[in-house]
């Protein structure tokens, strides 16, 4: 099919109502050409499907200095493949600063979820940006400090005002510094300058929960300044990208909406021949396989290196590729070029079956759900079949030269992410112990016997600075065991903390294999004698031990002891929080009423008590309110 | 009229402004295509960028308000580059 027919079948199937059909063509369409004319197209149709495909809402704000129109569609494309239905309120031309003082702005009263702040240097400090070889060290001093200031009274009014997450763009550097080489001579050039002011800007965000700083100045240089403009439009329509770059534009914000929305990968699953090293093992054998300093095995082990990365950052690696088990673990375990381990690993797949149910059965493995596994695979057709079969997965496109791939792997949105708990960085070593824990349930008959031999430890903590961050990202990645989904930013559970009628725990467990870290959120809201539960998760890695028996049980008691005389919560069924149905009734709450979205359940406390598994030893940290 | 070329560029503006590829015909203009607003204007001029891999001058742009002269823009340019 040429691309006008492929547009005319989607429009069939549109109409025609057959959304899968239709979303999967679209998906294909945005695979093959990633251009404004595509999007506009993929935009339409899918506003069509809206009713029929369960597709998150979220709220973009732009305050910008120059024209984003065109990128909008591109945008809202993207993000309509990765299931979000994107509102976009643009700023008028510079006027974002009345925007963002005014609470009665129509950007506060549009209630986004995001805003991006994008402001250009020749915008913000068009002094340091055009005139640099005419001022005097203290008029660049005094610029600096003007703009800081600028950047500062934004970022704060925003925060005053909105809970919506901050991205702001840090400004660009002139690739032609107004006084030539002799810029780079000292540490008072125009590059200094704007790099002081970025420093700062970093220093301001850092300051305040939910703000980000996009790198604008690394994305124009990663893409190349003399490429990366076009004058001629800046000065004509304000637009100052070029028309080829208006996607990698595109493609930044989108880092950052993957992980604010939590369209995110847990899990890269990878293929090992000519994917994780040149060659196929099984014929070329340990020494004709392409792995090393040199080229062409160069480009495996960057490819590796950037898989590393992934790890420290928390994401789990996996393998499924169709070889005999014992060539492929000998050189994953012994080939000298292998940068990554078989530890580094948390499942293996290595078999003839079909990849799409080895994928199955890796996230089953990891306690994932299918859509939290990204795969990378450097043959077109297993890709194609995994698109095909579980079209959840998200399938990485390897470019067919190896050179590129490491580059692709970096530069994919589901990768990213905005903060790192100390839980990210050592998931890998708690997925090992995962295993150990496996083991041993399988050798234990007795489910009472298996949670006594984990001596589980504990400890329920009132939300706290320190646990802030990673509290926020459990309420945004965690779907499974999620009783209610709500999704919160750190602005609005610092807001929530401070009321007295909200409390908001979290709870670390430690067991024999080791420490599992910050993994369950409960937040609770008093409405006079009713102390509703409004949030309780539990990441899927302790699901299964009781930990949310306890967790439970010390709820009812804090409210309890609070004077509250009933413990209610909804239960509100999404696609994926089918293991948390039953968690109300299985403690004895009762169902109160039902409607589309999901149950009430409520227990009577003066009636009933809860009570704590005695296999797990419990620790109350105090400070309820700090 | 260069057919090949008034498929693609029919198949572009039809995306961008938001209209059945029927629609555009050798006439479409910014007068007689409702949409065809001064965004939609420098999103078809930048999809046609994307697409045919070249950039245009400000006076073309202004001088782009209709599929005729859009292809009359695009065959100098093309022709020009080889």
């Amino acid at each position: 099919m040429n691309t006008s027919e492929v547009r005319q079948e989607i429009e069939h199937l549109v109409s025609t109502g057959e959304a899968s059909g239709a979303e999967r063509l679209l998906a294909e369409l945005w695979r093959t050409e990633k251009t404004a004319s595509a999007a506009s197209f993929l935009v339409r149709q899918y506003e069509q499907l809206r009713p029929r495909l369960k597709l998150l809402p979220y709220r973009l704000a732009i305050l910008r200095s120059f024209t984003v129109e065109p990128m909008v569609p591109l945008l809202r494309a993207a993000a309509f493949i990765a299931n979000i239905d994107l509102s976009v309120q643009l700023s008028d031309f510079n006027a974002h600063t009345q925007e963002v003082i005014d609470p009665a702005s129509r950007l506060y009263s549009f209630a986004p979820d995001s805003i991006i702040l994008a402001v250009q240097t020749r915008d913000l400090a068009p002094d340091l940006w055009n005139r640099f070889s005419y001022l005097s060290p203290e008029d660049v001093r005094l610029a600096v400090t003007r703009a800081v200031a600028d950047f500062r009274g934004w970022v704060h009014a925003l925060r005053q005002n909105s809970r919506a997450n901050l991205i702001i763009h840090n400004l660009e550097q002139p690739s032609l510094p107004n006084t030539g080489i002799l810029d780079s001579q000292t540490d008072a050039g125009q590059r200094a300058a704007i790099a002081q002011i970025n420093r700062e800007l970093r220093a301001v965000c850092a300051e305040q929960t939910s703000s980000y700083i996009l790198d604008y100045d690394a994305l124009v240089a990663r893409h190349g300044e003399a490429n990366w403009h076009d004058e001629r439009k800046w000065l004509t329509v304000r637009m100052p990208i070029a028309s080829q770059h208006l996607d990698d534009l595109v493609r930044e914000w989108l880092k950052f909406l993957h992980p604010l929305t939590g369209r995110i990968a847990k899990a890269l699953v990878v293929d090992l021949d000519n994917t994780l090293w040149g060659g196929v093992i099984g014929e070329d054998g340990m020494e004709g396989i392409k792995l090393g300093m040199e080229y062409p095995g160069a480009s495996y082990q960057e490819l590796q290196r950037a898989l590393l990365d992934l790890y420290s950052r928390g994401i789990l690696l996996a393998i499924c590729s169709k070889n005999n088990q014992d060539d492929a673990m000998e050189a994953l375990g012994k080939h000298p070029g292998m940068l990554l381990q078989p530890s580094h690993f948390a499942a293996m797949r290595i078999n003839w079956g079909d990849k799409s149910q080895n994928l199955r059965e890796i996230a089953a493995e990891l306690n994932l759900g299918i859509d939290a596994l990204a795969f990378i695979d450097d043959n077109p057709l297993e890709r194609q079949q995994v698109r095909t079969a579980v079209p959840e997965v998200f399938v990485l496109d390897l470019p067919s030269d190896p050179t590129y791939f490491a580059r692709t792997v970096r530069e994919c949105p589901v990768f990213e992410r905005l903060a790192l708990s100390r839980e990210d960085r050592q998931r890998g070593t708690m997925y090992q112990a995962q295993q150990k824990r496996r083991q041993i349930e399988e050798s234990i008959t007795s489910r009472e016997d298996f949670y006594r031999s984990l001596q589980q430890e504990a400890e329920i903590a009132p939300l706290r600075k320190g646990t802030l961050p990673r509290i926020a990202q459990l309420t945004n990645k965690t779907n499974q065991f999620n009783l209610t989904t709500h999704r919160y930013t750190e602005q609005q559970l610092l807001e929530l903390a401070a009321s007295p009628e909200w409390h908001c725990f979290s709870i670390r467990v430690r067991d024999r294999f080791g420490d599992n870290g910050l993994v369950g959120v409960v937040i609770t809201h008093d409405q006079a004698e009713i102390c509703e539960i409004d949030t309780f998760l539990l990441s899927c890695r302790v699901i299964g031990r009781t930990i949310e028996t306890a967790f439970l049980w010390f709820i009812s008691e804090h409210a309890r002891a609070r004077g509250a005389q009933r413990l209610q919560g909804w239960f509100l069924l999404t696609k994926k929080n089918a293991p948390a149905r039953d968690f109300y009734s299985a403690h004895g709450l009762e169902l109160q009423r039902e409607n589309g979205n999901g149950s009430l359940w409520a227990l009577d406390l003066s009636a009933r008590r809860l009570s704590c598994p005695d296999w797990i030893r419990l620790t109350v940290l105090d400070g309820d309110k700090e | 009229m260069n057919a090949p070329l008034f498929d693609r560029v029919r198949r572009i503006a039809a995306d961008v402004l938001e209209v059945p590829q029927e629609k555009i015909r050798a006439d479409s203009s910014s007068e007689n295509v409702e949409t065809w607003d001064s965004v939609h204007h420098l999103n078809l001029v930048l999809a046609l960028e994307q697409e045919f891999n070249l950039q245009f001058e400000p006076e073309e742009i202004d001088e782009m308000n209709n599929v005729e002269h859009i292809l009359a823009v695009l065959e100098r340019k093309l022709n020009h580059r080889s």
